[in-house]
């Protein structure tokens, strides 16, 4: 039996080592697959070649996958996200210069995004009051938790991110260049850049992003809906590769030949201990501190994570409604559900225990309302209120 | 076709930016710009205000373009995409050549449409020129370590210039490897014993 060929594209994050493992190590191979990956500089690349058929499937931004299906940005095309790659992984960093403009601004800890998003209200309004320029923040793509995030993070301090700040899309690479030459106070982006400003001693990791949102959706594996129903088996085998990836990457025996595998030059070509720290949640937050340790920094495909829950797509849809990407209606908060597909995930990978230590909502928002996928007006509208009201 | 279309040209290869702003001046069109530097990408098109964006497939500030389709004040003029769903060959023929273009909002896109076609028989033009290159530069470095191998042999076994070539190429067949290949083998072993 000759395998089925496919041609996988991905961008070079420890969040696509599921995808990457499942390759490398042969899992897909077993299940008869024979997948080329290919690695990619840009999101725009990677859903462009899915939507005209040069990929099968796709390491993706869980909420560009949305925002495809629902037309939102560009082209309409109907995506499929059967398995969640990856949960969280990015952070807040900004330049020492921020951060201590920011613990001027407290008397509290500036840990705590609460007391930082104030902060940075009143870091704002004094350079305003001074006539000066706005700070200006990078993030990595217009659907993306990253910005999500960075912009929930201002609101809740009453910052508003399209007209207080400055808020900028950056290619990774080019963040920690522009952190280093002040284009940029401050970026939300995944790892390893984080690290990298750290080291570099050119920025202060602020918040991991879990401290924003404690469970967010962050890559999705994707395909085109039509092609999912055409190559239904196929699709299954690769989630049953996936699954089992995931499985090698949580056994903590395995986390050497991980990070080894992934620090390949045509993977994501990092230092194998930046990517091993990664996956433990072991983070220099300054340079020269001891580092914090969060096991859920990233989680890949851990307890039940890869299972793409209907919640979690309503959730990301309603953030682009809260930002004026797409308008509200109920037939696009079905068409965000109909995006993710636990259904398929469960015909192809076994069950595992569901996450432990969930928030009592799914997505644990650090302030704001509790979110509902059931009533997404009403979150949107609890959003609107000032934080006092809440 | 429009002269007074102001086209920007958003490539880190300056052949192929070069190559390609030729064939659109030589086609008539007199604005063509090129932006090489990226960390300030967004701010100068906002600057040059071009009405077609070309920039190719291998450069990450791709998704900065992205954030020019948000509607946001940060954002002066809407960007569309050139290709649509009625035009999935146009993209197809573009991703393919490695090339993605944007056109501002309203504008007409048989106004564009000649401007595309040239860019992707210009962008196939680069990568066929790239891969002769590649390839004369292959055989010309294969020549250079068969030679210093040839002379190797000659001075240890001392044979004829000759001999060597066919003491290479007989040993390169029976093993089923290429000269180019044992020659190299030739070369490092001889500088290991030296």
């Amino acid at each position: 039996m000759t395998a089925d060929a496919l041609r996988v594209g991905f961008i070079p994050l420890v969040d696509s080592a599921a995808l990457l493992v499942a390759v490398d190590k042969g899992f897909a191979a077993h299940e008869g697959l024979a997948v080329e990956l290919v690695r990619e500089v840009s999101w725009s690349n990677v859903r462009d070649k899915l939507n005209i058929g040069l990929f099968d499937a796709a390491h993706l931004l869980a909420p560009l996958a949305i925002a495809s299906s629902l037309g939102v940005g560009h082209v309409k095309m109907p995506l499929l996200a059967p398995f969640l790659l990856g949960f969280n992984g990015n952070a807040i960093t900004v330049s020492p210069g921020l951060y201590d403009l920011l613990a001027a601004a407290t008397d509290g800890n500036l840990a705590d995004p609460n007391v930082s998003a104030r902060a940075l209200a009143r870091v704002v309004a004094d350079r305003r009051g001074k006539g000066r320029d706005p700070l200006t923040f990078g993030m990595t793509f217009p659907f993306s938790t990253h910005n999500y995030q960075i912009r929930y993070w201002m609101a809740a301090g009453g910052v508003d991110p399209d007209e207080d700040v400055r808020l900028v899309v950056l290619p990774p690479p080019y963040m920690v260049d522009s952190l280093a030459s002040r284009q940029v106070d401050g970026f939300c982006v995944g790892a390893p850049w984080n690290s990298i400003a750290v080291e570099l001693g050119i920025g202060r990791i602020l918040h991991f992003g879990r401290d924003i949102v404690a469970h967010a959706p962050e890559k999705v594996l994707a395909v085109r809906a039509a092609w999912a129903a055409n190559r239904a088996d196929v699709l299954q085998r690769l989630l049953r590769a996936l699954g089992r990836a995931a499985l090698f990457i949580n056994d903590p025996a395995n986390l050497d030949d991980v990070a080894a595998l992934l620090a390949a030059p045509q993977r994501v070509g990092v230092a194998p201990e930046l990517i091993r720290a990664t996956i433990e949640g072991r983070l220099r937050t300054a340079l020269g501190g001891t580092p914090r340790v969060a096991p859920d920094y990233v989680m890949i495909g851990r307890d039940g994570a890869a299972r793409p829950e209907l919640l979690d797509a309503a959730w990301l849809y309603a953030q682009m409604v809260r930002w004026g990407q797409a308008p509200f209606s109920m037939e696009s908060v079905a068409a965000a559900k109909a995006c993710f597909r636990p259904d398929l995930y469960d015909s192809a990978v076994e069950r595992s225990a569901t996450l432990p230590d969930m928030p009592a909502d799914r997505i644990g928002a650090f302030v704001g309302p509790p979110f509902h996928d059931d009533d997404v007006a009403g979150y949107l509208a609890a959003l609107k209120m000032p934080p006092g009201h809440r | 076709m429009d002269p007074a279309l102001k086209i920007v040209i958003v490539d880190e290869n300056p052949v192929r930016a070069a190559i390609l702003a030729d064939g659109l001046r030589e086609a008539g069109y007199t604005h063509v710009t090129r932006i090489e530097e990226m960390t300030s990408l967004l701010a100068r098109i906002y600057e040059l205000d071009p009405d077609v964006i070309l920039i190719d497939l291998e450069n990450p500030s791709r998704d900065v373009l992205a954030q020019m389709f948000q509607v946001s004040r940060a954002v002066k003029r809407p960007v569309a995409m050139f290709v649509d769903q009625s035009d999935s060959a146009a993209i197809e023929a573009a991703v393919d050549a490695g090339v993605s273009a944007y056109i501002v909002d309203g504008l007409k896109k048989e106004r564009i449409k000649n401007i595309l076609d040239l860019c992707i028989s210009r962008f196939h033009a680069f990568a066929r020129l790239k891969d002769e290159l590649e390839r004369a530069q292959t055989a010309l470095s294969e020549r250079k370590v068969i030679d210093r191998a040839k002379g190797i042999l000659m001075k240890i076994r001392k044979i004829s210039e000759a001999d060597a070539y066919a003491l290479l190429r007989r040993t390169a067949m029976n093993e089923n490897k290429k000269i180019a290949d044992l020659a190299q083998s030739v070369v490092t072993a001889a500088e290991l014993l030296k």
